[in-house]
């Protein structure tokens, strides 16, 4: 799982271009959206894109993102769900 | 000095001329349609113009093989409007506007076969290909400011007019449904697979639609049509919050319409809205309206009729309404049912006379951007 | 009214001028290291920089540049101050990436967050966004620089409610960035104090050569 974590952190580095953050700046238990990073709704439809490009999971009702986007453990726990980590 | 609106036509589905637009809506046809859309192999409600349709009517085009998809309705919605007005862009006091987001974006897919060399996929080269077809003296103007392009354009004419440069301005704008666009709104989860329902408690997105629509504006009153209305004033705003997501309290739309109609007190006796049938978009505009204490107001959204149809929404919406006001008529909002958003709003759910002598129509696109404008008859 | 500029950025080959001086940055033939360069160099401290695409980059860079160190803010009303912009290939370069996405039906991942920057004028909206500006929007496409196209707009843009614009050409195309991007103010007392110059073609072409 910690490992999943850090490769996740990585990954959303990457796909949400938040160039001025680096992996160690995110706790895996804080939240994504909100005060933390800064997200906004393009960066939750981003992760949706990441969770298909990098571990071929698809996610058909976008209302689902809320849980699984709450932080990096909750998408680390999701991925594991299915079977894809 | 007064500048007015005269001579228009629409294409779509529904026909090549604002008439047969007009009165298919009265007849409550839609032009969006649910169905499999074979790039994607995957089902959206859609509208767009039949090859077979387009190409029966450009045989009347010269050397019609050497035109896009797009730049063929435009020259027909174009043709039609010189023909009625006997104008014509060899004369320096006539321009042409042309409004688009996406122009011949198809031309980026290899995957599709056209004798179209690709640097029209530049919107100037198409336009100016447009142009040149009129044989026009003056360069086009293009305007690309998502979905507020059609109704900027209106307001540029407007102005551009009232400065002294042009005469007369043929406002075009036109897109088409095209996999780019597709793809991207459904990145965005915004489409809907059945046909939208603007202001509805049950909306779930828009419908992507294609249309070209012509609008002369001109200061000559020996030029006007029946349907012909003073453009009193217009505006556009930013939000100043997001680049996709509308602005919760509808800041740039509410200063759109309070600039535009600042020192009248007139009565407004109906707004073409712009509403796309997203959750969000639809209730900051309800709410915009009401903070401009425009309740009462019989309000309707043409997407249920022609899908979102981008750079050429607001000058089609625009055509169709004053079609209407010239014959008093308010056209009902199509997928409208139930009231599904916050602001005191009154919807149009009936086909019904009334007397219409202002109009106000709304835009707001991606970007921030809102705009809208005042018609008196 | 007479109307002039009050402030510019001019930006070419990777090299940037501000109000006739040149702002030195480490040597980059690459384009989005030109960016975090310039980035660094304003100290524009604005995280949501990155995720934009060249063409509001570039953008938002010539208007902080242009910004920085002058009154233009705090003269002007967020509501009273216009952005009018021109470029030649829309948002083509952005286009390419979205049409990159979806011509492979094996490996087809559209992203949101390219899709959005399709639109010219997004570059207007995100300079809105950073310094507030509520006031009036315009993206007009055009195939050259045209100093006269671009000193009318301005002209039919103020009103009673417009005093103030940004104003310029803004253009990134096949790797290539050209922007000129000036505030243009009202020739009043206000300005009295700011090195302002005056508003026709022979000065805009001056600053665009």
């Amino acid at each position: 799982m910690d490992a999943l974590i850090e490769k996740l952190k990585g990954q959303i580095i990457e796909q949400l271009n938040l160039a001025e953050i680096k992996p160690a700046d995110i706790n895996p238990d804080a939240p994504l959206f909100g005060d933390g990073l800064g997200l906004d709704s393009i960066d939750a439809l981003e992760l949706i894109v990441l969770l298909e490009k990098y571990y071929q999971i698809k996610i058909k009702n976008p209302a689902d993102g809320k849980m699984i986007f709450e932080s990096v453990r909750t998408m680390a726990a999701f991925i594991q769900s299915q079977g894809k980590a | 000095m007064e500048v007015f609106t005269s001579y228009h036509n629409i294409i779509s589905p529904l026909g090549f001329t604002t008439k047969e637009n007009y009165s298919s809506v009265l007849a409550d046809k839609l032009c969006v349609k649910t169905c499999r859309y074979g790039k994607l192999n995957e089902q959206f409600c859609l509208s767009i113009i039949p090859d077979e349709q387009l190409n029966v009517a450009s045989r009347q085009i010269k050397d019609a093989l050497l035109y896009s998809k797009l730049e063929k309705l435009s020259i027909l919605s174009i043709q039609d409007v010189l023909d009625r007005s006997r104008l014509s862009f060899s004369d320096p006091k006539t321009l042409l506007i042309y409004s688009t987001t996406k122009g011949n974006i198809d031309l980026l897919d290899n995957s599709i076969k056209q004798n179209i060399p690709k640097e029209r996929a530049y919107l100037f080269s198409m336009a100016n290909t447009i142009a040149n077809y009129f044989k026009a003296v003056n360069r086009p103007l293009v305007i690309s400011n998502a979905c507020i392009s059609g109704l900027i354009a209106i307001v540029t004419a407007q102005r551009l007019i009232k400065a002294g440069q042009y005469e007369n301005i043929l406002v075009c704008g036109g897109d088409l449904v095209t996999e780019f666009t597709v793809s991207g709104f459904k990145s965005f989860n915004a489409l809907s697979q059945n046909p939208c329902k603007p202001f509805d408690s049950r909306r779930d997105g828009i419908n992507l639609g294609e249309a070209v629509a012509t609008l002369l504006i001109t200061k000559n009153k020996n030029k006007l049509e029946r349907s012909a209305m003073q453009i009193v004033n217009g505006a556009s705003a930013n939000d100043a919050n997001h680049i996709s997501g509308p602005s919760r309290t509808g800041d740039g739309l509410f200063q759109s319409i309070t600039q535009t109609l600042k020192n009248n007190k007139i009565k407004i006796d109906t707004i073409s809205a712009h509403g796309t049938a997203t959750p969000y978009n639809d209730e900051m505009e309800s709410v915009a309206f009401e903070r401009a204490g425009l309740i009462n107001i019989p309000v309707n959204s043409l997407k249920g009729y022609y899908g979102h149809t981008l750079g050429a929404a607001g000058v089609l919406e625009t055509v169709l309404t004053l079609e209407a006001a010239s014959e008093n008529q308010l056209i009902k909002s199509a997928g409208f049912s139930e009231m599904g958003v916050s602001g005191k709003i009154e919807m149009i759910t009936e086909h019904k006379k009334a007397n219409i002598n202002t109009i106000l129509k709304t835009v707001s696109g991606f970007g921030g951007c809102n705009a809208a404008a005042l018609f008196v008859k | 009214m007479e109307l002039v500029i009050t402030s510019y950025c001019r930006i070419k080959n990777n090299r940037i001028v501000v109000n006739g001086l040149e702002v030195i940055l480490p040597k980059q033939d690459i384009p989005s290291y030109f960016f975090a360069d310039a980035y660094k160099h304003f100290e524009m401290n604005y995280p949501k920089f990155h995720k934009m695409d060249n063409l509001s980059k570039l953008g938002l860079i010539a208007t902080d540049a242009a910004i920085k160190g002058n009154d233009f803010l705090q003269r002007n009303k967020p509501e009273a101050t216009a952005v009018v912009m021109v470029n030649k290939a829309s948002s083509l370069d952005t286009d390419r990436i979205h049409q990159q996405s979806i011509n492979d039906k094996n490996n087809y991942l559209p992203s949101p967050a390219t899709f959005v920057y399709t639109l010219p004028n997004i570059v207007i909206g995100e300079i809105a966004i950073k310094h507030k500006l509520t006031g009036e929007n315009l993206f007009l496409v055009c195939n050259e620089f045209d100093a006269q196209l671009l000193i009318d707009q301005a002209q039919i843009t103020f009103s009673q409610e417009t005093r103030a614009a940004i104003c310029g050409w803004v253009d990134y195309d096949n790797g290539n960035a050209d922007a000129l991007i000036y505030l243009v103010e009202i020739a009043d007392d206000s300005i009295k104090n700011t090195n302002f110059i005056p508003l026709n073609a022979t000065t805009l072409n001056q600053l665009y050569k």
